[in-house]
């Protein structure tokens, strides 16, 4: 059985799933970047105590799952979303749905997934796809990070879904229901609540670890890595903190694009002036974090080695604060 | 980033998919545009994997001076912590700590040795006969 479903290629998974899901469901107007803007899925968080494949544990994106349920929260979509102890029911309540004709969001985890390159494959278990049908024993994979669509043996199927460790999936799925037409001035409200939502967590809340505080801390961290940890490590430390930066499914760079991308989009439904001036400047931060990666690049691969190229690198990082605070302060300062 | 300074380098995607990337084409309106990947990502994927090498040579070196049990080594190769481990088999985690030691990992029952097998997906005679 195959539930004719669109297949659109985007720069993050979350992001991905929500558009294809939502435009599947008749919300034509959606695309990626107004899925991440309304969902507001900008972020920055360092989480001090936790290590991630013995590196440090930076986020430059929400939760698992909120883009998707902010987004059609905010659209004034129902949601179904179901976890499962037993992987039998998880596969049992798979096969109902699209025996119902409703192609599925599945949360997986990274490491076991056949088709990623075996070079990507980390624990990492807040990836999204989407099942839109079965053919024999295969399942058919709409995987939003890939260019094609794909197919995954129930077997496996079963084993991504439920891979273990941090954030672990427990065979979650998620899917609009109850959809009815959208407006124009509902985005356009969505979209004002996206904007209000993303400003005000990366400027005003009061934690060192979250927002633009949280790159700042970053930042005074990796001044301090190469007398703590030795070069060798601060170098491995700061490829950690690249990868979370710049590859798929998270990239810090790549969000502000897409952020940027969204504030373009939004001018045309809430023709508010000052927003293609604030896209510039996401883009011009987008740069900034680029730039930033370039800089780290050249310690990991040991052309730098010196503390004033680990300070040059926290100093980037604490002009790039600068500007996402006084970017996401222009945000707030609109009139809706 | 301009759509022409999208990086077209050559990564391990290549054979496998591309990245979609949104950049500024020449009127300044955002679109997206195919990156085959980007070096500096790939170098930093690079010192990663030599990191998970570098542990994994460390756990064999261990085991073979009688410091560990072959579980040390198969949790470095599926870079699995305990908490991960603990998850997958069901054991707790002081008991896996347990079992790292050689002497006990030697006197270990069959059964207990397949969820370890299980867990990082090889057969037991390979987790027993390291």
């Amino acid at each position: 059985m195959k539930i004719p479903f669109e297949h659109i290629q985007s720069a993050h998974c979350e992001n991905g799933v929500t558009t294809n899901l939502l435009r599947h469901a008749g919300i034509t107007q959606i695309n990626e970047p107004l899925a991440f803007g309304i969902g507001a899925g900008i972020f920055y968080i360092h989480l001090p105590f936790l290590k991630i494949n013995n590196g440090p544990a930076v986020s430059f994106r929400t939760m698992p799952g909120q883009i998707f349920s902010r987004t059609c929260h905010a659209l004034g979509v129902r949601v179904s979303r179901q976890k499962f102890s037993s992987k039998e029911k998880a596969q049992a309540a798979l096969d109902a749905c699209l025996a119902a004709n409703q192609p599925v969001g599945c949360q997986v985890g990274v490491y076991y997934l056949t088709y990623f390159p075996v070079e990507y494959r980390f624990h990492f278990n807040a990836h999204n796809l989407v099942v839109y049908g079965k053919e024999g024993d295969q399942y058919l994979i709409s995987d939003p990070v890939m260019e094609t669509v794909t197919t995954l043996s129930s077997a496996d199927l079963q084993r991504v879904r439920f891979t273990q460790g941090a954030l672990a999936p427990k065979g979650q799925l998620y899917y609009p229901k109850q959809v009815a037409a959208v407006s124009d001035e509902c985005i356009a409200k969505a979209i004002a609540k996206g904007i209000k939502h993303a400003a005000w967590f990366m400027t005003e809340t009061p934690v060192p670890i979250l927002g633009v505080n949280g790159i700042k801390y970053t930042a005074r961290k990796i001044k301090r890595w190469r007398d703590e940890l030795g070069y060798r490590r601060a170098g491995a430390y700061l490829a950690q903190f690249v990868r979370m930066q710049e590859e798929i499914g998270t990239g810090g760079a790549g969000f502000r694009f897409v952020y940027a991308a969204f504030l373009q989009q939004a001018h045309a439904y809430v023709h508010k002036d000052e927003l293609p001036e604030i896209s510039k400047q996401f883009t011009a931060i987008g740069d900034a974090w680029r730039a930033s990666s370039v800089q780290a690049s050249g310690i990991y691969k040991g052309r730098w080695t010196e503390q004033k190229d680990f300070d040059t690198m926290g100093d980037m990082l604490l002009e790039i604060a600068e500007m996402e605070k006084k970017a996401f302060k222009n945000l707030l300062k609109i009139k809706w | 980033m301009k759509k022409e300074e999208v990086p077209q380098d050559p990564s391990v995607l290549d054979k496998f998919t591309k990245e979609v990337c949104y950049a500024v084409d020449e009127k300044g309106e955002y679109t997206t545009t195919l990156s085959r990947g980007w070096q500096v990502k790939a170098d930093a994927l690079g010192i990663t994997w030599q990191d998970v090498e570098a542990r994994v040579e460390e756990a064999r070196q261990q085991i073979k001076n009688g410091a560990r049990s072959p579980i040390a080594y198969f949790m470095e190769v599926n870079m699995m912590d305990l908490a991960m481990v603990s998850a997958y088999t069901g054991f707790w985690q002081w008991t896996i700590k347990r079992h790292l030691k050689p002497d006990v990992f030697k006197n270990l029952s069959d059964k207990k040795l397949q969820k370890y097998a299980d867990a990082f997906q090889i057969s037991l005679q390979e987790l027993k006969n390291f």
